[in-house]
């Protein structure tokens, strides 16, 4: 479960955050909102490149925000990029391998554990490759293997089908869909697909202006006229 | 075409040091340096290959910081003055074994080298380059200030009334004479060579990458970028300290050997050299020490037409952006070792197919 309690975000003048109040309790958990709504920012928050103003963020009942950043790995934070980040330099094996030996994970089990996380997401081919040379939706899919290998207990995932041709997104719904069960994390999804959020999301919650202006079941929230106009106002990619 | 079975593709790395290829290249090369060198060259080019391979440990340092790490540091030539100091010092302490000596300026250069890191903490690009820059001045400063060690009382232990102004430390007994302990800095030298491979292939070199691609690529794959930032700066350092003591053993410093302006063209042929492969420090080394000298004994030309072209490279960094340039210039220090590899390469497509 995770808690986000009064959290605001204050960038000089601009405030991409502001009061958020959300309880997240499913496994797979959307998170939706125009351009700006403050989707990566709350990213950024929880994996501490960005320290609120305000408010707390407890996940399966620690709180998140008093720890380093980079010990929120070791705990189980995971995390993709709207702009992947996978390490150009280094093979499949070994962009995968990096975050498990720096999760304080057994090296006895590291190898398996990466192995099977690269075969999950379906690079078991390509797994002596470096990142570099690898197309666009394989570096997404490697960034997915980053998250989901080891114990992670909180997976964000932004916009990782962006960009991506639509059976591409199709195939990394599937994966994501599976991460719950398969690794036991919560998964917390942002996307402006809704055709993604809705096949592999059980939850969503809306995020306006750095606000929740709607949560709750998938159907429910996205059938919302509320929420459709705060879309609609400068996105019109939910029509599709 | 080999085609990679599944179990081969368990083993995958392209950061992978070991491939047969490379253990048979890096052996042959070590064997040459050692046996067929010293049988080919006169006393004055064994002289200019002992420095070679001395400051190809400085340019394998620096290497490492920039190459691995994307951290420029202009701080390389006063660590290994201070590799040579802490040597004299310690052997003007206690008499120990020479590898035991070389071991321990090594280590505490590598303790230096953390200090001079500190900024890197807070700094990157060309103000943490700056910041180096001035650490160089002040250590250089002080060593016109105390001087080398030569057996004088308290902390510097430096002797005014004893003072010839060259300062050489005493050799192993098992290798006195120039081109045993030119062979004896070879073996050396190839010992951080392997100890560099071995942490550019493990754990710290996959999280230097990360910190080379960027800091939230790196703090998010759970790296300790503090840790491993300081991590390199010491090993650059130790490597360089260890030089340091070969440089004292072999031809002797002096004060005024170890200018500032030397780190900038350490950094000019580290670059050109190529930073992205360990060959490319040898490269560097051979730029640093041999070329200038085929420059002034063999072609007849002024040694200052070597520091200009250097000093334009120099300039060109650190004028553009410096990730661009160190880009170009790799591709240079790449084109220039493609030309070696290529009847190579031939050769072991050749036996593949
Ligand atoms: N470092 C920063 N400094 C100042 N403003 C910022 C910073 N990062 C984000 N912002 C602003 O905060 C707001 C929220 O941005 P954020 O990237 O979180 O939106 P988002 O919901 O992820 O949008 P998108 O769907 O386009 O990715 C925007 O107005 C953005 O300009
Ligand atoms: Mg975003």
């Amino acid at each position: 479960m995770i808690v986000i309690d009064s959290l605001t975000v204050r960038f000089g003048g601009v405030t991409p955050i502001n009061d958020m109040n959300l309880t997240m309790t499913a496994g797979s958990n959307g998170l939706i909102g125009p351009n700006g709504a403050g989707k990566t920012t709350f990213f950024n928050v929880l994996s501490g490149f960005v320290r609120p103003a305000e408010g707390t963020v407890t996940v399966f009942g620690d709180e998140l925000l008093p720890m380093a950043d980079f010990k929120r790995v070791r705990w189980g934070v995971r995390r993709t990029f709207q702009t992947e980040q996978a390490i150009a330099d280094l093979t499949v094996y070994e962009n995968v391998l990096l975050i498990e030996e720096h999760s304080g994970r057994k090296s006895s089990t590291r190898r398996a554990d990466v192995i099977e996380a690269v075969e999950f997401v379906g690079l078991g081919n390509q797994i002596g490759r470096a990142v570099g040379t690898l197309g666009a939706a394989e570096r997404r899919l490697v960034e997915v293997a980053r998250a989901i290998v080891g114990h992670p207990r909180l997976v964000l995932l932004d916009e990782p089908a962006a960009g991506l041709p639509e059976d591409e997104t199709e195939k990394l719904g599937e994966i994501i869909k599976q991460i719950p069960d398969r690794t036991g994390a919560m998964v917390v999804l942002v996307d402006h697909d809704m055709e993604l959020v809705s096949a592999t999301c059980d939850e969503v919650a809306v995020l306006d202006f750095g606000s929740v202006i709607a949560s709750g079941k998938t159907q429910a929230v996205l059938a919302d006229p509320l929420v459709m106009r705060a879309y609609l106002g400068d996105d019109e990619r939910v029509q599709a | 075409m080999t085609h990679a079975n599944p179990t081969d593709n368990r083993l995958p790395s392209i950061l992978t040091a070991a491939t047969p290829r490379r253990v048979i290249t890096f052996v042959a090369f070590v064997l040459i340096a050692l046996l067929l060198l010293p049988i080919v060259l006169s006393a004055f080019w064994m002289k200019i290959m002992f420095e070679m391979a001395a400051y190809s440990l400085v340019t394998l340092g620096l290497g490492l910081l920039v190459g691995r790490t994307g951290i420029y540091s202009l701080c390389q030539v006063p660590m290994m003055a201070a590799g040579a100091w802490i040597a004299l010092r310690v052997h003007y302490l206690v008499d120990l074994p020479f590898p035991l000596l070389l071991l321990i300026s090594g280590l505490l250069t590598g303790l230096l080298g953390i200090v001079i890191g500190l900024p890197a903490m807070r700094l990157s690009g060309l103000y943490l380059a700056l910041v180096t820059l001035m650490a160089a001045g002040a250590i250089t400063l002080l060593l016109t200030v105390v001087k080398f060690p030569n057996g004088g009382d308290g902390f510097w232990g430096f002797d005014k009334l004893n003072s010839s102004g060259q300062n050489i430390l005493p050799r192993p007994s098992s290798a006195t004479s120039d081109i045993a302990f030119y062979r004896y800095t070879v073996v050396v030298a190839a010992i951080g060579f392997l100890v560099a491979a071995i942490h550019i292939t493990g754990k710290p070199g996959r999280a230097w990458a990360s910190i080379r691609q960027s800091e939230v690529t790196a703090v998010s794959a759970g790296v300790n970028t503090t840790l491993y930032k300081l991590w390199a700066f010491a090993l650059s350092a130790a490597v360089t300290g260890v030089a340091g003591g070969l440089i004292v053993a072999g031809t002797g410093v002096t004060t005024n050997q170890f200018p500032v302006e030397q780190s900038i063209t350490l950094l000019a042929v580290v670059l050109l050299g190529g930073v992205y492969n360990l060959w490319g420090a040898v490269l560097a080394a051979f730029f640093l020490r041999v070329f200038p000298q085929i420059l002034d004994k063999k072609l007849g030309l002024p040694v200052e037409v070597l520091t200009m072209l250097f000093g334009v490279g120099v300039i060109s960094t650190l004028a553009m952006q410096p990730k661009g340039v160190v880009e170009d210039l790799t591709n240079l220090g790449r084109f220039v070792g493609s030309k070696f590899a290529r009847s190579e390469r031939a050769e072991h497509e050749g036996v593949a197919t």
